[in-house]
């Protein structure tokens, strides 16, 4: 990451204005956006979205054409172009033709996508934003950081002396006053323009209608009062059916701002009368700049099913720390990274793309169903494709694929770290590695790993058997975690097995765009657990239980590797996480927690990849209250705790400030015991707590469970 | 129930609804509230209202002598009107929206620029949801159809909600149960007729602009 991109996130998350005003944002649009979306079944409803705009991306062409037939048929002249260069052109020309001192616009990232304000600006024409928050970074000389909120970065002191220069009269800073001021300063200019510019949040090809919503209503105006009205339209916003708009508007103002709908909705087909009775002239630009080229992407296809609701940034947990900027010029967030790689270029997105943590909060929100973070980890692949990894990332996959080399080295390392280590943790690391350390202690590297201790373990000669998936953090920081997994599963009769040949699950590497190293990493363990004959492979780690369960299969399928996939289909079909197979034992009867204890107050972190992709929370509360806890919920118990494997060791300055927040939800509980099911979470949050000094003990699930067992 | 639902809605964002059974009482109660709001032939002050068919049978000249309400809609008026009056055709109970054919500008005028927009609405063109309407409304016979939900709002500063920004600042719905719903459309499909309209009528595409609120 240059220092420079580094910089710029450090100033983002020092900047006490952008960091209230996003997490006061985020956390109430949360609340409100449940609330927008009661008794609607958004699954369904979104199911539905993705399937019509899905077809809209197949059929781009065919519904440009449709599209233009219908509009011009209307009578609106309809100019389609791939070149960002034609569309400027094209407007200067119509605006050049017709004598235009002036244009309004209403809000459009399409425009700023091609920077048509700085163009026409450059050629004399007068160029005013009217959505107020578009209006006031252009008063400030910024660039929006949000899709839908421009100016959210900014305060209502700072929004104030810009007004103030504005009408030379010092203004306070009473919101309601300044908007009445961008009312009043506009207003002239509304009615004084010779061009309106707006942008389209649907195009529908069987009516050649465009759809624009606002809320504050100068899109009505600036299709209104000019006498030309030019459309820019990226050709993503095209469906096929009129019927289609009232999908898309059902779910685009409740994911955008929680509302049912936004205040204004204008549906134009052409053109209408202006107040002297002449026509309006109006102007619909689709403009492809690399839009078609995506849609031929069997990849990054599902990209076009976007709404630009940016409900994606809402619930990021990395955007409302770092805001927009950080993320570039035009879209900013998850989507925003991915459309940035494609409508700039590749190479923009080589910072911007390592923000994703890969938590997976924008998956459950996404109107569109997009897989946002695969489409980001697919970045990263092409990436390291294009460019290679950087070399100290090379030399450590090197490691992670030597197994015996990379388990010597960690054994060497709980040697080696010994100095730093003070108990169970390593507190301070010498030099630049004390970044790892800040806000955090990371865990001693065991004496002795699970592997070794798996040895002296005694089992009972059991039926069903299991294989044992540690995952290096079990493996080598946490093998007490490993002895509670066996204990349990003794007890509800299954014997577990060890495969002494597993590796590293790939994780990093994939995490890292390293497909051939995680592809590597995948053979290796796929031959090591499909070895025996075991009903399970179960693991406690939720990261590696997704790598087992689907990124083996996803990894050899992106590399196009097919060898492999079938016995990457058997080892995922035998895949279980911890909660869920206990869950499962705990119902059949075989195992039996000890029933009517009182054991207090507990509260439960859950782990982005059991959550989210692995789709498991209820289990692990359930088998803890059975247990004998009381589970008290923390605010947000879902969000990341900032681990993200290698990322709270690149971006420290995000992790760090997540890991806190989290703290913070924690302690508020009054809870003196968390439990998780990830040993990545336990690793981030025991190492919280610890440099914190609050006397909350961390645990995962299993070893919870494991001491409440009936004898 | 429709008319609870949208009540309901609409009084969450931020409208004003009221129904009447008959125009006069509608009427009735309009003037005084424009009268109560400082209606007064002076900038600012005025108010406009656009053509429609709750207008038929009623004698504008006995209105007007109201100071400041006017009747014939341009741009120079609309920009100095503090209240707008026009009819809407359709409510969707779902949202608390209105809806109508706006092709004809001086519709969008009224209900745009001024301070405070009235709508008055036939009762029975209250519709369940959008999907209802654009089945009943096609583009070939509106070229402009604009749904509203509540005032202009914002929330750009700091995410505070303001309240009236470019458009309206108060939104107020009067239905009216004896007012006719909109008639279902008869005229020429698009593409098939054209032709600008003659200047000063400013209806709509041709022939479709006159059918704005119906009954001519």
């Amino acid at each position: 990451m240059g220092n420079e991109f580094k910089e710029s996130i450090t100033k983002a998350v020092n900047n006490a204005n952008l960091t209230g005003a996003l997490g006061k944002f985020s956390e109430a649009y949360k609340v409100n956006r449940a609330k927008a979306y009661e008794g609607i079944d958004f699954e369904e409803l979104r199911g539905r979205i993705a399937d019509l705009k899905g077809y809209a991306a197949a059929h781009l062409d065919q519904l440009s054409d449709e599209f233009t037939r219908n509009a011009e048929a209307a009578g609106a002249t309809v100019f389609r172009t791939k070149d960002p260069a034609k569309v400027r052109e094209y407007i200067l020309k119509i605006a050049q033709d017709n004598g235009v001192k002036t244009v309004i616009k209403s809000k459009s990232m399409a425009t700023e996508e091609i920077h048509l304000n700085q163009y026409l600006e450059k050629a004399g024409i007068e160029v005013g934003e009217t959505d107020l928050g578009e209006w006031i970074i252009q008063l400030a000389g910024q660039t929006p950081s949000h899709m839908v909120m421009p100016a959210i970065h900014m305060t209502k002191e700072e929004v104030s002396d810009l007004f103030s220069k504005e009408v030379n009269e010092r203004l306070t800073s009473d919101i309601p006053r300044l908007v009445k001021v961008a009312r009043e300063q506009l207003r002239p200019t509304f009615l004084a323009a010779d061009m309106g510019i707006s942008g389209g949040n649907i195009a529908v090809a069987e009516t050649g209608s465009i759809v624009l919503m606002t809320n504050e209503g100068n899109a009505r105006l600036v299709t209104s009062l000019p006498k030309i009205h030019i459309a820019l339209v990226g050709i993503e916003k095209l469906i096929e059916k009129y019927a289609d708009v009232a999908t898309i508007l059902k779910a685009l103002p409740r994911s955008a701002t929680a509302q049912l709908l936004t205040s204004y909705v204008s549906i134009i087909t052409g053109p209408t009368p202006n107040s002297d009775g002449s026509m309006k002239d109006m102007h619909i630009i689709l403009m492809d700049n690399r839009r078609s080229e995506m849609a031929a992407d069997p990849k990054f296809k599902q990209a076009l099913q976007c709404i630009r609701c940016a409900s994606c940034l809402n619930v990021c947990p990395i955007f409302r720390l770092v805001g927009g900027h950080v993320f570039g010029k035009v879209y900013t967030g998850g989507i925003g990274t991915i459309l940035t790689a494609w409508f700039d270029e590749l190479k923009k997105s080589e910072d911007i793309q390592g923000l994703c943590i890969q938590c997976g909060a924008c998956t459950d929100v996404c109107p569109g169903k997009i897989d946002i973070p695969e489409l980001i980890m697919e970045i990263r692949r092409r990436l390291v494709q294009d460019q290679g990894l950087p070399l100290l990332q090379k030399t450590i996959y090197a490691v992670v694929n030597n197994r015996k080399l990379f388990h010597g080295m960690l054994r060497a390392a709980s040697i080696a770290g010994k100095p730093f280590a003070s108990g169970k943790f390593v507190r301070h690391l010498p030099l630049f590695l004390a970044d790892l350390t800040d806000g955090r202690s990371l865990p001693a590297i065991a004496a002795e790993p699970f592997r070794d201790r798996f040895k002296k373990i005694k089992q009972p000669k059991l039926k069903e058997k299991a294989a044992f998936y540690a995952g290096c953090l079990i493996d080598f920081a946490y093998p007490e975690m490993g002895e509670s997994l066996v204990k349990i599963l003794n007890k509800g009769g299954i014997e577990v097995l060890f495969p002494e040949d597993q590796t590293c699950c790939g994780a990093p590497a994939r995490y890292n765009g390293a497909y051939e190293v995680a592809a590597s990493n995948a053979v290796d363990n796929i031959k090591a657990l499909l070895r025996e004959d075991v009903t399970y492979v179960v693991s406690a780690c939720p990261t590696c239980t997704v790598a087992l369960d689907r990124e083996f299969i996803t990894t050899f399928e992106s590399l196009g590797q097919t060898e492999w996939i079938p016995q990457a289909k058997i080892l995922a079909a035998k895949t279980v996480d911890l909660s869920t197979l206990v869950t499962k034992l705990v119902a059949e009867g075989r195992l039996t927690l000890k029933e009517g204890r009182k054991l207090g107050k507990i509260t439960y972190h859950d782990s982005c990849h059991l959550k989210r992709t692995l789709k498991v929370s209820d289990q692990p509360r359930e088998l803890l209250q059975k247990a004998g806890y009381e589970v008290t919920e923390m605010f947000e118990c879902d969000t990341c705790c900032g681990m993200g494997g290698s990322y709270s060791m690149k971006l420290p300055e995000i992790s760090a400030p997540i890991l806190q927040r989290k703290l913070k939800n924690i302690k508020d509980t009054g809870a003196p015991l968390v439990a998780m099911d990830c040993p990545g979470c336990v690793m981030q949050i025991r190492g919280g707590i610890d440099q914190d000094g609050a006397a909350i003990q961390v645990r995962h699930t299993v070893e919870l469970l494991a001491e409440q067992l009936e004898k | 129930m429709l008319y609870e639902q949208f009540k309901a809605r609409a009084e969450g964002v931020s409208a004003e609804v009221f129904k009447f059974a008959t125009k006069a009482e509608a009427l009735e109660h309009l003037i005084v509230f424009l009268r109560t709001e400082g209606l007064a032939d002076t900038p600012q002050a005025t108010a406009l209202w656009a053509e429609c068919s709750f207008l038929d049978g009623i004698d504008r000249d006995a209105v007007a002598v109201n100071a400041g309400l006017k009747f014939g809609v341009t741009r120079e008026l609309a920009a100095h009107a503090r209240f707008g009056i026009s009819q809407m055709e359709w409510a969707l109970a779902d949202t608390g929206s209105l809806a109508q054919n706006s092709t004809a500008i001086e519709q969008r005028l009224v209900s745009s620029l001024s301070t405070i927009h009235i709508a008055l609405v036939p009762t029975s063109g209250i519709l369940p949801d959008m999907p209802t309407l654009l089945a009943k409304v096609h583009p070939g016979d509106c070229a402009y159809l604009a749904m509203i939900t509540g005032p202009s709002r914002t929330a750009d500063i700091e995410r505070v909600l303001t309240i009236g920004v470019h458009g309206p600042e108060r939104l107020v719905i009067i239905f009216v149960n004896e007012l006719s719903g909109p008639p279902l459309p008869t005229s020429p499909r698009l593409g098939e007729e054209k032709t600008p309209s003659p200047s000063g009528g400013g209806l709509g595409r041709g022939k479709n602009g006159n059918d704005m609120g119906g009954n001519k």
